[in-house]
């Protein structure tokens, strides 16, 4: 079943044209990776999505529910989250702190049961520190829950960032260049770690991402983005020999090393 | 190395700190209680707040001791001479701007909107209450007898709440769509029209009595006793303040406190979080806006007077000034920041000009007039901050983070309602084959 449908989208940007014409059936439960050269309009495209930009044209459904037009934390109250592909951390405030900034919409606590400190929302507070910590612990940032945000290593900043997200309790996740900066071991546990999101949390994923071994290794379906057009789409195997996508992106070596 | 000692043997010694703190308060009351006209004593007793603030006592404790100080021991020791009232003057002053700084920093320390015109929802409090407790209402309210009695104010304390913190959307509404320095601008703009109108708001229907001001508003009134002296404001201003501090310090940390932080760190993150940007800084303005309502009605009612002078952009700029030196986002620094500078415009540097000119008068050196503290206050002002801005970026007491406890977090049950359906070892089970 498709549970992110994407019809005729395109975006300008003045005479840019970021976004040409794309059209995409995303499964549910499926982990679908968004490849292409820098430029390509990938990031755009997630953008859409998201509501952070409006679609020149076109169409998103969201369960056969048109998402175009609504506004960002209308979408993630719809459930789709996302990472940010330049991280977007709440700097100043702490790791656990920023965890719970993702739950705004699953609490109740409003202007004066919070001044009066209601029972209610005392419990609340509780539980949503427990499940925050929880999700650090499912990313693997536990240790760092008192730290300032801003102070995290880079790889940590970026799985911060996804469970930030997770705690909006999304059905589908927009991962933006998820490790990018990583080095190979962060990687390689990022990669389970998205794999195993999809498996235990009912999640579709959507992921942009440059390094091809964790493209290849975890997605069961793969776009391809050039100019802004979709120049092609099909399992890793299939993009592996496209003719179209060797030459416009992954190279005649990349092809390669890349299985 | 051995002031370190000490300094660490006493943070490590609850009872030490008692002792000292206990000791400090005595000597301070004891001095002010007997030397009556020294304006040191009555400062280092406000003082003990700071020291009390900095023990490792449980906030009940640190309330409790506070609250004898500010209650009992401080109009105590003040009311045996002449200055008492000038001493409550200066006390209930500092809870008032206390009040508004705290305010402010919920719009700029917390939400990061940086406003300009702040003391406008002063104005509105101040004129609220103003123009109903005087007979200037008789000019167009259709119906009603006017002055209203003295214990409306009480009520009023409320509507005066109410109608910054609808001012503050009303301002929000079209102010949000700026950002930044433009918003500066603006919201300076909505100040100083504020002030204008009220300056000019005589003609055609006399509302405001422009220029002139309101003269002799009806001073409070409880079981029959009116509130005329700084002695009983302060008591009215602490109430009020106490409630403020409580409100802060809960929203502080709280889903609506974090969503105010959120967007000031980053609005387009906050927003794929779910935050609704437009609702949290609206709230953030009218929050911050209601503060400074409900002083304003004091103010009105303690100064017995309002006019239009009252409001100007430097009162805007000063109230900024306290938050900024005391710690944005900060409420123990702000509170400080607030206090400090509000006694150093009212007491020391008026102090100090008075001991330059008994000295310039008994011959011992001479201060031309030109250069009086009380006339450079704005330039001794201006120093302070660069100096602060230099060495102490962050304010004098920085905005602290919640530090959250692991065995608090740390929970066996995991089916509650905020389930996001992760659990502990989840990422352990390892489905890849690489
Ligand atoms: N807000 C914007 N205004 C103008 N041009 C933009 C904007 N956002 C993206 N672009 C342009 O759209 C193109 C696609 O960018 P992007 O989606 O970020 O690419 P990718 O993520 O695939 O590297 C680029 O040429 C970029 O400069
Ligand atoms: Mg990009």
């Amino acid at each position: 079943m498709s549970i992110l449908t994407v019809k005729n989208l395109t975006k300008q940007f003045g005479g840019l044209v970021a976004n040409s014409n794309i059209n995409m059936e995303v499964q549910q439960g499926s982990i679908t990776a968004v490849i292409g050269p820098n430029g390509a309009g990938k990031t755009t495209f997630f953008n859409m999505v998201t509501g952070v930009y409006q679609p020149t044209s076109g169409e998103i459904l969201l369960n056969n529910e048109s998402i175009v037009g609504l506004k960002p934390h209308q979408v993630t109250k719809k459930g789709i989250a996302r990472t940010f592909q330049n991280i977007r951390l709440f700097g100043a405030i702490t790791v656990l702190e920023n965890v719970m900034v993702g739950m705004h919409n699953h609490l109740q606590g409003g202007l004066f049961s919070t001044i009066l400190n209601l029972p209610r929302v005392k419990k609340e507070e509780k539980e949503a520190r427990r499940e925050a910590y929880r999700l650090l612990e499912y990313v693997g940032l536990e240790s760092f829950f008192n730290e300032e945000a801003r102070n995290l290593p880079y790889g940590a900043q970026r799985k911060l960032e996804i469970a930030r997200a997770l705690a909006t309790k999304p059905k589908v996740l927009l991962l933006d260049e998820p490790a990018a900066g990583m080095n190979p071991k962060e990687t390689n546990e990022l990669t389970k770690l998205i794999y195993n999101m999809r498996e235990e949390l009912d999640l579709t994923i959507i992921l942009i991402e440059h390094d091809m071994k964790l493209v290849m290794e975890i997605s069961e379906h793969i776009v391809v983005l050039d100019h802004g057009e979709k120049i092609a789409e099909g399992t890793p195997d299939e993009i592996r020999n496209n003719e179209k996508v060797i030459e416009a992106y992954l190279g005649k070596g990349a092809a390669a090393t890349a299985s | 190395m051995d002031v370190k000692n000490l300094l660490s043997t006493i943070q490590a010694n609850k009872r030490l700190q008692a002792i000292i703190v206990g000791l400090y308060i005595v000597v301070t009351f004891a001095s002010l209680y007997l030397a009556q006209k020294s304006v040191i004593a009555f400062l280092l007793l406000l003082a003990s707040l700071l020291l009390l603030y900095f023990t490792s006592f449980s906030n009940r404790v640190k309330w409790l001791v506070g609250g004898l100080v500010l209650v009992v021991l401080l109009p105590l020791a003040a009311s045996q001479g002449e200055a008492y009232q000038s001493y409550m003057e200066v006390a209930t002053l500092v809870g008032i701007y206390i009040a508004m700084a705290l305010g402010l920093n919920i719009v700029v320390g917390l939400a990061g909107l940086l406003d300009l015109g702040f003391v406008a929802f002063f104005a509105l409090g101040s004129y609220t209450y103003g123009i109903f407790a005087t007979s200037q209402a008789n000019n167009f309210m259709p119906f009603g007898h006017y002055p209203l009695s003295g214990e409306s104010f009480w009520v009023f304390i409320f509507i005066g709440c109410l109608v910054a913190a609808l001012f503050g959307v009303l301002l929000g509404i079209p102010v949000l769509r700026v950002k930044g320095d433009y918003l500066a601008i603006v919201t300076l703009g909505f100040g100083e029209i504020i002030r204008i109108i009220f300056n000019n708001l005589d003609k055609p229907v006399n509302i405001t009595n422009g220029a002139m001001g309101l003269a002799s508003v009806k001073p409070p009134e409880l079981f029959g006793i009116q509130f005329m002296y700084p002695s009983q404001f302060y008591y009215i201003v602490l109430i009020i303040l106490i409630a403020v501090i409580f409100a802060v310090r809960r929203l502080e940390y709280s889903k609506i406190g974090r969503a105010w932080k959120a967007v000031r760190e980053n609005e387009i993150a906050a927003q794929a979080m779910g935050i609704h940007l437009v609702r949290t800084k609206l709230m953030a303005f009218a929050v911050g806006a209601s503060f400074s309502g409900m002083m304003g009605v004091v103010f009105a009612a303690k100064q017995t007077f309002v006019d239009p002078t009252s409001f100007t952009l430097v009162e805007s700029i000063t109230i900024l000034v306290m938050v900024i030196l005391g710690g944005m986002g900060s409420v123990p620094g702000v509170i400080l920041g607030a206090a400090i500078v509000t006694i150093l415009n009212l007491q020391v540097l008026t102090e100090l000009t008075n001991w330059l000119n008994q000295l310039s008068l008994s011959g011992v050196i001479h201060v031309p007039d030109a250069l009086s503290p009380a006339k450079m206050q704005r330039f001794i002002f201006g120093i302070i901050l660069i100096l602060f801005a230099l060495y102490r970026p962050q304010g004098l007491l920085p905005a602290k983070n919640p530090v959250f406890d692991e065995k608090d977090l740390k929970d066996t049950d995991s089916n509650h309602p905020m389930n996001t359906g992760v659990h502990k070892g989840g990422t352990q089970h390892v489905h890849l084959d690489s």
